[in-house]
């Protein structure tokens, strides 16, 4: 097959959260802009826009990834989760029970992306120390909790101790 | 973001040809963690992005019946770090992926892209060296190979010429009793650019040093092999004199500057006290020990 260049917007089809999904996107778009601005799904949050933040961390085919550091056309064909993806009809993920009941977010900005990252965490590795908690987000910022809260709530949630 | 053109060709030959038939601006692109951002703030110029992640031999993890293992080129850091093998065979080598970035840049970054983008701080690219480590290239005019000590040309730079991407890198079979070990100086534990970065690896007899390798992070124009510093080691008892004598012959060798990151003295000082601690861990793996739990 010979390769062809893509040169303008293009249809991509993916899943996102479970559910297919078609959008048109031009091969500069990052992740992170389709997602909030083509797709509406705006719970992913551009902090830096280069890597550093992790406030637009999404799960890309089972990876944490930096959605900002992806572009759109690259999701064809794969699974993304989004914190969107997280609450079910029934009600919020355990993740997010943790860190509503420890009070781990003051402004919420870093937060959709503590809890996808955590999410991740806790999908490969159910009981992890404080050391590989702090170790996996730390590509994670936040400005304003001083992180002590939020490892207490990845513990919480961990632990599926819900207080 | 400027705009850009895409390609995902699924052949090493295919997406040699999209770099030849669209000249300088056309960029392989592995995991994206430089080359997104550099795009995005405008410090490189590329009009067409080549996917290397839909080519196997790009992403495939083979370890030949030596005991060398060829990573392909886009094969993320994450991957590396979580292969058994690759832990058990080259905890060195494990000690540069896993620290390149936070978990977020893990799923992404590549060897390979470390290597291509030819910072003189990258930490994939000294724990390549002192492993032996050959860069396999295709081009134009067919495959070649280069010892990635010679990879880089000076910062940002390196041998890959017009229309050549890099295919995988090959690192040879540590041989009986050797170690390796990388670490780097950074402010912060993780997601921090090396102030230095040092790598050893020794193959001992007895307690006897037979030979060494030292390669620098941060300290020159590129990653730098210290060759001085092997000659100073070889035949030399592993003993914390013969470590000063190679820290004293690494320091020699190096050239730093001083930046935002760090005073060209500050730095020096550094060299001494990296190699030292890279020696110990080397010496302490090539003798069964394990370092950071590998
Ligand atoms: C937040 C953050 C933290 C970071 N932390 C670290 C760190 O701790 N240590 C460190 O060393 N680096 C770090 N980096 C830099 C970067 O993540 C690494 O250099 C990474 O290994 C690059 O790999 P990649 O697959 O993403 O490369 P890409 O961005 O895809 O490519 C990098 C460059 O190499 C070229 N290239 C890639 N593959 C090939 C190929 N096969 N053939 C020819 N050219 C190729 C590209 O065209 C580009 O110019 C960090 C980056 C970010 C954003
Ligand atoms: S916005 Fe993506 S890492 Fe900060
Ligand atoms: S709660 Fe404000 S940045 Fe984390």
């Amino acid at each position: 097959m010979v390769a062809e260049l893509v040169t303008g917007k293009t249809l991509v089809s993916t899943t996102i959260n479970g559910e297919p999904v078609e959008f048109m996107c031009e091969p500069r778009e990052s992740l992170l802009e389709v997602l909030r601005d083509t797709l509406r799904l705006t719970g992913s949050k551009e902090g830096c826009n280069n890597g550093n933040c992790g406030a637009c961390s999404v799960i890309l085919d089972g990876r944490l990834v930096n959605s900002c550091c992806v572009l759109g056309i690259e999701i064809a064909g794969s699974e993304v989760t989004t914190i969107e993806g997280l609450a079910t009809a029934d009600g919020l993920h355990s993740v997010q029970e943790a860190f509503l009941e420890g009070a781990a977010l003051q402004c919420g900005i870093c937060t959709p992306g503590f809890i996808v990252a955590t999410k991740a965490l806790l999908d490969k590795n159910p009981n992890p120390t404080e050391t590989e908690i702090r170790y996996w987000l730390a590509g994670n910022l936040c400005r304003c909790t001083g992180y002590d809260k939020i490892v207490r709530a990845v513990q919480q949630a961990a632990s599926g101790t819900g207080t | 973001m400027r705009a850009i053109n895409y390609a995902a060709p699924t052949m090493v030959e295919d997406a040699v040809r999209i770099l030849r038939e669209n000249g300088a601006g056309a960029r392989i692109f592995a995991g994206g963690t430089d080359l997104i951002v550099q795009v995005r703030e405008n410090t490189r110029d590329v009009d067409v992005m080549v996917d290397a992640k839909g080519i196997e031999e790009l992403t495939r993890v083979e370890i030949g019946a030596d005991g060398s293992v060829t990573l392909g080129a886009a094969v993320p850091c994450y991957q590396i770090a979580g292969d058994d093998a690759i832990v058990a065979a080259f905890p060195g080598l494990i000690d540069a992926a896993g620290i390149i970035g936070g978990t977020a840049i893990q799923g992404r970054a590549s060897l390979g892209g470390n290597l291509c983008n030819s910072s003189p701080a990258a930490d994939g690219i000294p724990a390549l060296i002192v492993h032996g480590a050959t860069a396999n290239i295709a081009g134009p005019d067919g495959r070649r190979s280069v010892a990635v000590a010679d990879f880089c040309t000076g910062p940002g730079t390196n041998v890959l010429a017009a229309g050549e991407m890099l295919v995988s890198l090959t690192i040879p079979a540590l041989v009986p009793n050797s170690g390796a070990h990388y670490l780097r100086f950074t402010p912060r534990n993780e997601m921090d650019i090396a102030v230095v970065g040092a790598g050893a690896q020794v193959v001992l007899d007895g307690d006897t040093i037979v030979s060494a390798r030292i390669a620098l992070g941060a300290v020159a124009p590129t990653p730098m092999y210290a060759a001085a510093a092997d000659e100073a080691l070889a035949g030399q008892p592993a003993t914390e004199e013969s470590y000063e004598a190679a820290a004293a012959a690494a320091q020699n060798a190096a050239t730093p500057i001083t930046d935002m990151r760090g005073t060209a003295d500050f730095r020096n000082h550094l060299v001494a006290v990296l190699t030292k601690r890279a020696l110990r861990g080397a010496v302490e793996r090539a003798k069964g020990g394990a370092v950071n739990g590998r």
